[in-house]
């Protein structure tokens, strides 16, 4: 199987090399379009900020590239974000496979703090192809969040309930790192390559 | 709910895990990768390098250690120890750590936490402080591993790091650090209730209730610890069962 890996300006992409590792897979980390349009698998994953991420992106002409792809691609962390319409994060246009915007989290409470950091319970909708653990664990390190809508394949409560997952036809992403999530974001990594 | 973290934090001297009691008297307990990785196959949330290496070949096995670890574990892990300067943080991070703590050369240059802060983001920049509580109730930051006094005092120090960009605190009572009686609650409930960003209780586990009561009583989001988990005298399976029949949210 071949797994390609966006290469962009967002950091932290080496964990998920290493998690594909870990289950057997030697991905490729390129931003080259031929190579990510002929992969099996596409993983968009990152840590960064939105508007940055995205101009970067329109520059190498990648935006376009990540919307016409046709397998199953993941969007991790800042990849989620960067899948919707539009994010508070510099006020930055997105690509726009989920129709919905990324906003910041608002605190009401002192307890809530933001970043939303650490491990936090997943709630699953019902989703036939991107199954999780309803109540499982995963770990979280993000200030903006994607509302709940009709793709939303768990959701997560934290300041207020939010995607944890979303869902539509080949496109799939998490707003938490599954490569960081022990077992259980092993089981999620295994479960969208043999999707 | 968001989940509390328990954190075991292995100190690493030439490639080896050892632990000090108050800061002297090291012993082995093996090597650290594996360790880290069998601790995250119990359950820990987090895991925790602390490089007490001086010398540059010490550094060198350290970068190479975390190579080893970003490869094997599945979970978060924070390095520290001897992190002078941004060249640092980016080698590290390039290892694959996905946080770095900074502790003395953060309070003798403060614009580093600005520095990784804005280079790296906050999330990656844990700062830690060793404070020491006088007998008038004051308390006072350390550097180099406890042994200097500054003219910091706690809570206006970590008033700073966090205006500075810190991601998140993680405070070690000297008072209280292997001595095995339970966290500094007080301090660490008053770090919680004032500071926006999370804080890491360190210093003073000696049975599971002293989890239960930092987390009740001292608000802290985390919990670190060593000798307890090293020497198998709290196993974290049994750990965090405990603490989810006290009612504490927690990953199991």
């Amino acid at each position: 199987m071949k797994v390609a890996i966006v290469k962009y300006n967002a950091g932290n992409i080496y964990s998920v090399v290493h998690a594909l590792k870990r289950l057997g897979v030697e991905p490729v980390v390129t931003d080259d379009a031929a190579t990510l349009r002929s992969a099996d698998r596409v993983l968009f994953p990152g840590q960064g900020e939105a508007s940055q991420a995205m101009s970067y992106l329109r520059q190498h002409g990648l935006d376009e590239v990540i919307r016409s792809l046709r397998q199953p691609v993941l969007g991790i962390c800042i990849g989620q974000q960067l899948m919707c319409r539009h994010s508070e994060e510099g006020d930055t246009d997105c690509l726009g496979i989920f129709p919905v915007d990324v906003l910041k989290f608002q605190p009401t409470r002192h307890e809530d703090k933001v970043p939303h950091m650490g491990w936090n319970e997943l709630r699953t909708m019902s989703d036939e192809r991107w199954k999780m653990e309803n109540g499982s664990f995963v770990y979280f390190v993000h200030s903006f969040y994607v509302p709940v809508c009709e793709f939303t394949s768990a959701v997560t409560d934290y300041i207020i309930p939010f995607s944890a997952a979303l869902h539509r036809d080949n496109f799939f992403a998490t707003q938490f790192h599954p490569e960081k999530s022990g077992a259980v974001g092993e089981h999620i990594l295994r479960m969208f390559l043999e999707l | 709910m968001l989940a509390k973290r328990i954190i075991p934090c292995l100190d690493v001297k030439d490639g080896e895990t050892v632990k000090g009691t108050n800061f002297v008297n090291l012993r082995s307990a093996g090597d650290p990768v594996e360790l880290g990785k069998a601790y995250s196959e119990q359950g820990a949330d987090e895991l925790a390098f602390l490089d007490i290496t001086a010398s540059h070949e010490g550094r060198k096995t350290f970068t190479e250690m975390v190579t080893r670890v970003a490869a094997t574990v599945n979970i978060p892990f924070t390095v520290g120890g001897g992190i002078g300067e941004l060249r640092d943080v980016d080698r590290l991070l390039c290892a694959g750590a996905d946080k770095v703590s900074v502790n003395s050369a953060a309070l003798r240059r403060p614009e580093l936490i600005d520095e990784i802060a804005n280079h790296f983001g906050s999330q990656v920049c844990v700062v830690a402080i060793d404070a020491r509580q006088d007998s008038d109730g004051h308390w006072t930051c350390y550097l180099n591993g406890g042994r200097v006094p500054t003219e910091r005092s706690l809570f206006e120090w970590a008033h700073e790091v966090q205006e500075r960009g810190a991601g998140e605190i993680l405070f070690t009572s000297m008072n209280h650090d292997g001595v095995k009686a339970g966290f500094a609650n007080d301090a660490l409930r008053r770090l919680s209730d004032t500071l926006s960003i999370p804080i890491i209780a360190s210093g003073g586990a000696g049975c599971m209730q002293h989890f239960r009561d930092v987390f009740t009583e001292g608000r802290a989001d985390a919990a670190l610890a060593a000798s307890v988990f090293h020497f198998g005298e709290i196993s974290i399976p049994e750990l965090k069962h405990y603490l989810q029949t006290e009612g504490i949210t927690i990953r199991l």
